[in-house]
């Protein structure tokens, strides 16, 4: 079986407009990936499919993956020498900024005719908020169909020309994503007054506020 | 008419779905009359757990029908994500609640993939017997709800009863529990089986084919069964390829791709076993491959009790607690009863995974039901799931 770094190749002379970037893991499986653009992710993928090298005719797993937006501080250290003639000191500017986040979706693709795999390419959405929209795989591995329904639901990414783009598991009235990271829990639950940290501090802001004691009457 | 709903998409596509299958006469004509929708489920005997399907009739015909999912969920994603490594391992029992020592081995190969933990020999061997033990269980159940779908209320499910009481005997003894085993361990597993547990899961092996031999004597001619199972669901090659159909299901259809002989997890590949494969893809070759896998997990077991060596069963280096993997993903697969279970995990080297993913083989399997059910009557489309082999607790998580 061919590398990433192959298979890069070969799509990038195939496709020459095309983006397509390695993402390095850097775990103990190694097993690196693809970065497809959206906008040829669907060319990209039928190649892959019926490609005779790779024929990666089985889409195992689809799945998506919340990244949110990620403050990084730079440390800047900068040699300030001594006006007094002593040894120099090192200053440290801290200066932060934020790394956009995305959603990704992550496909495992593997060959049945073939028997090897697996080959994973990712997909990243432009931002977390408004451009949520990415081509589904859909057309091109129909096993897709339940799990990117299951992406749509749970962390909100649109599939576009996905046949039946409904919630999956969720009910249809549903308005959140409950997967995403920043995803708060309606707090509409009966709440119980147990003894319990974490549960009590959250009922207490439905109790009603403490009853003001009395005045002490002043002694005589 | 189509049978699906894809038809304004690529030409790829609409050619690849109106390959073959069944396609359904045009309803609305002076002969015929108006559609009739029925929800069955989710409280439904022969959805085998909480599963809707909205089927529109027209006459006893079948021509939409649409899976509901979602009624057990619970969101096991999220749960596992807010929890450390170890403490979804107990959870995972709950996915797949026929099959729990099989969806612990998973969950496991995938941290051990992960973190590059390396698991003992005997453990390895021992992972062998508890998941083909599970194969057992959930086949030989698997045949008698499907018998059950098939209106023989409830006579070959008891045989199969009898002989899972066995089976779930051993693992109480070993795992303290009955159907949620807890196990498996990241880099091993948790109890060391005693010999006479050894002598006692061996005899039951060994007693194993009497009950198939018995169970098919019983059913495999069956006049009804083969009536009502024999060209029923017929599912293409090419088409469960596509869409990720995994397990008996698939290879009923003659497709050659069985986990434990492509990836070679755990010590499968020292062992000598064949995968059937069925020729038709219908219900009656979905019922035969759970028989014959049966029969080679047998032959699996045999191997394993007579090669089982000595020594730890845990890797001496496995951490148990302050359990934190490096940054990085990984994703493990098995051959779990049902078809491919896998893992996907992210890790961002704190003790809880950044992203924890089950691939259900159940909820994928399901893909194409409706392709699988068109043209047939609602009697057929229980038969026909019930062959698939869901699990609810797997499919909505």
């Amino acid at each position: 079986m061919e590398t990433v770094e192959q298979i890069r190749e070969r799509l990038l002379a195939r496709f020459p407009a095309a983006h397509v970037t390695l993402v390095t893991n850097p775990g103990a499986a190694a097993e690196h990936s693809l970065l497809l653009d959206a906008a040829h992710a669907h060319d990209l993928a039928l190649f892959l499919r019926d490609d005779p090298a790779q024929r990666l005719d089985y889409c195992s797993n689809a799945t998506g993956v919340d990244w949110p937006d990620k403050e990084i501080t730079d440390v800047v250290k900068t040699t300030v020498p001594d006006p007094a003639g002593g040894p120099p000191k090192i200053v440290e500017q801290k200066t932060t900024h934020v790394q956009p986040g995305c959603l990704e979706v992550v496909y495992h693709l593997y060959s049945m005719a073939l028997k090897h795999g697996p080959v994973i390419i990712r997909l990243r959405t432009a931002n977390r908020s408004d451009q949520v929209a990415l081509p589904s795989l859909t057309p091109v591995w129909r096993s897709c169909d339940f799990q990117e329904r299951e992406i749509f639901d749970l962390y909100g990414i649109v599939f576009e020309r996905h046949p039946d783009l409904r919630r999956l598991l969720m009910w249809d009235e549903f308005k959140d994503h409950p997967m995403r990271k920043d995803y708060v829990e309606p707090d509409d639950y009966e709440w119980e007054p147990t003894a319990h940290g974490a549960v009590l501090e959250r009922a207490k802001a439905h109790l009603p506020p403490p009853p003001t004691p009395p005045a002490k009457e002043a002694k005589p | 008419m189509s049978c699906s709903d894809f038809s304004g998409l690529d030409a790829e596509l609409s050619a690849f779905t109106n390959m073959g299958g069944p396609t359904v006469r045009a309803v609305k004509d002076q002969f015929h009359g108006d559609l009739l929708e029925v929800s069955m489920g989710p409280q439904h005997p022969s959805t085998h757990g909480v599963f809707r399907m909205v089927a529109t009739l027209d006459g006893e015909q079948l021509v939409k029908l649409k899976p509901v999912f979602g009624y057990l969920h619970r969101n096991h994603e999220k749960i596992a994500e807010n929890t450390t490594y170890l403490g979804s391992m107990p959870y995972t029992d709950r996915l797949d609640y026929l099959c729990s020592m099989s969806t612990n081995w998973a969950y496991a190969l995938a941290v051990e993939k992960l973190s590059g933990q390396a698991v003992p020999d005997r453990a390895q061997y021992l992972r062998i017997i508890m998941a083909e033990l599970t194969r057992l269980v959930n086949h030989s159940c698997l045949v008698g709800f499907l018998f059950n779908d098939l209106g023989t209320s409830f006579t070959p499910l008891l045989y199969a009863f009898r002989e899972r009481e066995k089976i779930l005997d051993l693992f109480e003894s070993i795992s303290g529990s009955r159907m949620m085993c807890n196990y498996q361990r990241f880099g091993g597993c948790r109890v060391d089986p005693s010999p006479e547990w050894l002598e006692t899961a061996r005899k039951l092996v060994e007693n194993f084919p009497r009950f198939l031999d018995e169970y098919e004597r019983m059913l495999t001619g069956n006049e009804i069964m083969l009536a009502r199972t024999q060209g029923i669901g017929r599912l293409d090659p090419v088409h469960a390829v596509n869409a990720g159909i995994t397990g008996p299901v698939l290879r009923a259809g003659g497709v050659d791709y069985d986990v434990r002989k492509v990836d070679g997890y755990g010590f499968y590949s020292r062992f000598d076993f064949r995968v059937p494969l069925g020729s038709h893809g219908d219900c009656y070759d979905r019922y035969m491959m759970r028989i014959l896998e049966m029969r080679e997990s047998v032959k699996i077991l045999n191997q394993a009790f007579r090669d089982l060596p000595a020594g730890p069963i845990m890797d001496p280096k496995a951490k148990t607690r302050g359990f934190r993997p490096k940054a990085g993903e990984a994703y493990g697969r098995i051959e779990s009863p049902k078809g491919e279970l896998g893992f996907y995990l992210i890790s961002d080297g704190s003790p809880n995974p950044y992203r924890y993913r089950v691939r259900p083989p159940s909820l994928i399997n399901l893909t194409l039901l409706e392709e699988m059910c068109l043209g047939h009557t609602i009697a057929d489309a229980v038969v026909i799931l019930g062959s698939i082999d869901i699990v609810l607790g797997e499919v909505d998580r």
